[in-house]
Order: C-alpha cells, then structure tokens, then sequence
C-alpha cells in the first residue's frame, strides 16, 4: 500500500470521528453525517484508483455491485417506517457480518493481492489469525442479527426460546471453534476456515434464539459492537488503518450502548447473553384482588385539560399501535390549553437505544420537549398528570419498593409521584417481565383500556 | 530498536482509536443512539476496500466472486445507512 493511500485513509478515519463527534447534539449531526459520507468517498476512490492489477471488466464489475447495492440501500432507507427502524439496523448488522466473512474468505484464496503472503508463498500466521477472528465474529454478527431481525419483525415469536443443555452445547461449539482456529492458522486449510465459519452461524444463531423481545435493545447493541470487531479483525489482515480505526471506534460504540442498556435494566450483560429471562420470572406474578380503578378518555381529557403540567411517558407499546402521531396531537391540545408538556424516556423503552425518540421526532415533537430519566425524574413529584402510554416495566415501584421484585434495583420513572396517572393498557396482560405492575393499584393511578393509539385519540377528540 | 511488525503498529493504533471511541461515544447524546447506531453501522461498511481489492484482481477467480458480493452487501450498508441517518436526522427539530 502506498503512503498517498495510507494517507487518504486516515482522512476517511478522521471523518468518521467527526461523524460520531457531530452527534453530540442534534444541531450538529446531519452536518457530521455529510462528513461520514465524504470520509467513505475517500475510502472509496483511494482505493479504486489503487488497485493495482484491475482491468476495465474488474472495474464493470465493481461498478455493477456498487450499484446494485447502492440502488438497494437507497430505496430501503428511504421507505422503510420509523417503527421499523431496530429491524431495519439488525438487517444491516448482519450484512457487514457477511461481508467480513467474505472479505476474509477472499484474503484466504487470493493472498498475493492482500500483501500477506511470506516470500514462500505462504501466508503469514498472524494474517490467518486475524482473518479466522474476523471471519468467526463476521458470522455470529451475520446469524444472530439474522435472528433479531426476524423477532422484531415477528417473523419468529420474540419469546425466549430456551434449547435443553444450551448452555454445554454453546461451549461445546465454541471449543470446537477454537481448535479449528488453531488448526487454520497451522495447516492454512480451507476447510478449516469453512467449518470454522459454519460452526460460527450456527453459535450466533444459538445465542440470539434464546433472548426475549425486550432484550432486544442489549442484543443490538451488542451485535453493533461485534460488527465493528469484525471488521477491525480484517482491517488487521488488510494492514488497512481506515478499517482498524472504524472498526475500534464501532465496536466501543456498539460496547458503551450495551452497557449503558444493561445498567438501565440493573442486569449483568452476562445475564442478559444467556438469556431466558421472563420465563422463569412469570411464575412469581401475584396479581391478587386487588382493584383497579379504570377510566374513560373523557375523564382523561377532563383531568389533564385542567392540569399545568402533564408529564408523557411512551414505550415500546407506542410503536407497536403507531401513536406517536396521536400523542404529538395531544401535546398540541393540551399546549393550547396552557398545559405544560414533557417527555420523560427511560433508556430501554422500546427495542433500541433511543428508538423513542426517533418516534417522537418523526411525529414532529420537538427534541427541547423530550427528556432522559435522570434529567425528569424529579419533576414526576410537581407533575399533575404522567401518561403512560405503552410502557409497563419502566414505571413499576416494585423496582424500587419490592426486594422480592425480580426487577427490583432496575431504575424506574417515578411515575407514582405524578398526582394523577394515567396508564393507556390493553388489557391486565402483566409486561415483558411478567411481574405485575403495583401501579396499577395504586389510589392515584386511573386504567385507561384500550388500544394507545385509539385511546390517544379519544382524549384528544374529547378535548375539543 | 530493532525493527517493529507492522501488525504491532496496527495494534497500537487500534488501541488508541477504541479510546477515542470511547470518549466520542460517551459525548453522544442518548436522543441521537438510534442514528448512532445507523452511522456506524455505514461506516463500519468501509470494509467494502477489502471487498474492492479482492474484485479488482487479475483474473476472475472465486476470491473475486467473494469480493463481488462483499461489495453488494456492503454498498447496501453504506448507501442505506447514510441515507437512513440522514433522514432520521432531518425529522429532530427544536421547538419553534
């Protein structure tokens, strides 16, 4: 590689930086998007300008993919719901996985182009190492984004799927990898690397099926992470310092949301990998006869129409019924009336980090209105009125008053101390967890039943 | 000092760079994780120089068909992943 190349990308590296830097605040992420592109165009002509033996049919051909891909890209991002967005990231996770894979497969039939062979003709042992860790994380990323993919788009039942003995089979497999990663990097046999490769779908694939639905902002995440690893791995092969330094930068990135989603949920992220959880969780629901007080939308729209402050708290059942346009309607109403309306989103509603508030932007509420748990969490207590639209877990006090409370730790939104609550439900189902919600029962809270979009709507209606 | 391996010097630039990560992505605003999450999955795609290498060798070989669909699969991801970002970006709008 030649330094003018070398060079180009550690300009693509630095805009990439920059792209991540710009998203610091809304006011200063498109403009870092537009760097991000430029630094991928840098990536990519110094590269094609490069290549050292390509004929004008090496370029057609490039030509050809980039375009098919490009023209298939284009058209999904462009129609593609904002609901839909954690499925739409998982299908693409699972294509750079794919791509690693490849990529280091064609390192492995074609080394002379790569520079990593020795003077022999043999390829260097280090350059089989990183090409097996890229190929082996490039397949759990392609599988087990395959797999989240089908749970959010309910191609698969996003319950847990719980396999006898998984975890012995899990280990058995990746001992197994492990000495074919040995093996490769000895004898540099292709059927190693392939089995290593298969081995490798088929733990992804094991280690997703068994993670609930509302896991899902963790196993994102974490597959994020593992993308970035993967392609570090073959920046490694490649001695490319654009693909290490992406690679670094993604993989931490996909790390630091994994952990801030598993701190919000106060699990371990182990806990969260070996999965199952809210199987086991159901059986301590104790619903009792207690009572429930439930309402209508008119007394909704009464209360909070005559409220000052009125506190909104979404979650992932906002998505499922499409609301987000009704809520940014009541927001409206309620503004008109003098109402003051906020936020508050907990860190895991939804199926992705930050999945709410790409919802709510899309509704065109404006982002000075939304605010994370721990900037509202206080304001719950001078709230007149938290409607909870489609959350559950997120707002339970049993998190924080009940140590026998299998979330309890987990941190919550003080829901409660609003004066009034209104929880949107479509039933008494109990959420995610499987453990009942005690706010239900309490004096100040008033069950809304029903569909949250229609619901929403209703209020809104009577609020006219 | 003797002569230090390339992959030594790669090394020593991945570790840095996992620290500017690090730092970058802390300074991330939790409104904007979901974009976060469609950005770098674009630019983790530069993967796709690999992919250009190994089409633009002598020869149609079966690393070149390798690098022929890398080349799709991470065009879709470059392209898609911009284009989403960038259309998501456009919806955060301050009030008026």
């Amino acid at each position: 590689m030649s330094n003018v190349v070398a060079l180009g990308y550690l300009v693509a590296a630095v805009c990439f930086i920059l792209a991540l830097r710009g998203l610091s605040s809304p006011a200063t992420a498109r403009r870092g998007n537009l760097i991000g592109i430029a630094g991928m165009a840098v990536a990519i002509l110094f590269t094609l300008f490069t290549l050292p033996h390509a004929s004008l049919g090496n370029y057609l051909m490039i030509l050809i993919g980039l375009a098919l891909g490009g023209a298939t890209g284009v058209v999904i991002a462009r129609r593609i719901p904002m609901t839909a967005m954690p499925q739409l990231v998982a299908g693409f996770h699972s294509l750079v996985g794919m791509a690693a894979v490849l990529v280091a497969a064609a390192a492995l039939y074609n080394p002379a182009e790569f520079h990593i062979t020795t003077p022999a003709g043999a390829i260097k042992g280090a350059s089989l190492f990183e090409m097996g860790l890229g190929a082996i994380i490039g397949a759990i990323t392609f599988s087990g984004s395959v797999i989240a993919f089908a749970k959010l788009q309910a191609v698969m039942r996003s319950a847990p799927i719980l396999f006898p003995q998984r975890h012995l089979i899990n280990g058995a497999i990746a001992a197994a990898i492990l000495l074919l990663l040995v093996a490769f990097i000895a004898t540099e046999s292709a059927l190693a690397f392939w089995l290593m490769a298969l081995l490798a779908f088929a733990i992804g694939f094991l280690l997703i099926v068994p993670i609930g639905g509302a896991d899902m902002p963790v196993v994102i995440s974490m597959l994020n992470s593992y993308s970035g690893w993967a392609a570090a791995g073959i920046g490694f092969t490649l001695q490319n310092p654009a693909l290490i330094i992406t690679g670094a930068l993604v993989g931490s990135s996909g790390a630091i949301l994994s952990y801030i989603m598993c701190r919000a949920m106060n699990r371990s992220f182990v806990s969260v990998i070996l999965g199952g959880f809210g199987e086991t969780a159901s059986a301590l629901a104790d619903t009792g006869d207690r009572v429930v007080r439930p309402g209508s939308a008119e007394d909704a729209a009464f209360i909070m129409k005559n409220a000052r402050s009125v506190i909104i708290v979404p979650g992932y059942g906002m998505a499922v019924a499409q609301a987000q346009h009704a809520v940014r309607d009541l927001m409206d109403e309620l503004a008109e009336e003098g109402v003051d309306v906020k936020f508050a989103i907990h860190p895991v509603a939804g199926r992705m980090p930050g999945h709410m508030n790409v919802l709510l932007a899309e509704a065109n509420v404006p982002y000075d209105v939304v605010f994370e748990m721990e900037e509202v969490n206080n304001d719950f207590q001078s709230a007149d009125v938290a409607y909870v639209i489609g959350a559950n877990d997120i707002t339970n006090p049993a998190a924080k008053e009940d140590p026998q409370s299998p979330i309890y730790g987990m941190p919550v939104l003080d829901v409660d101390k609003a004066k009034a609550v209104f929880f949107v439900k479509r039933s008494m189902a109990p959420g995610y967890a499987g453990i009942d919600n005690t706010l239900f029962y309490k004096d100040n809270t008033m069950m809304l039943f029903g569909d949250a979009k229609k619901m929403t709507e209703e209020i809104v209606r009577a609020m006219e | 000092m003797a002569e230090i391996d390339p992959t030594v010097f790669n090394l020593i630039v991945f570790v840095l760079a996992i620290f500017v990560g690090y730092y970058v992505v802390w300074s991330v605003t939790p409104a904007l994780h979901t974009p976060l999450m469609s950005v770098t999955n674009a630019i983790s795609s530069v993967i796709i120089v690999g992919a250009l290498i190994a089409t633009g060798a002598e020869g149609l070989k079966a690393a070149s068909w390798f690098g022929f669909v890398a080349v799709v699969l991470a065009a879709v991801n470059i392209f898609g992943g911009f284009t989403v970002t960038q259309r998501m970006l456009g919806m955060y709008r301050k009030r008026d």
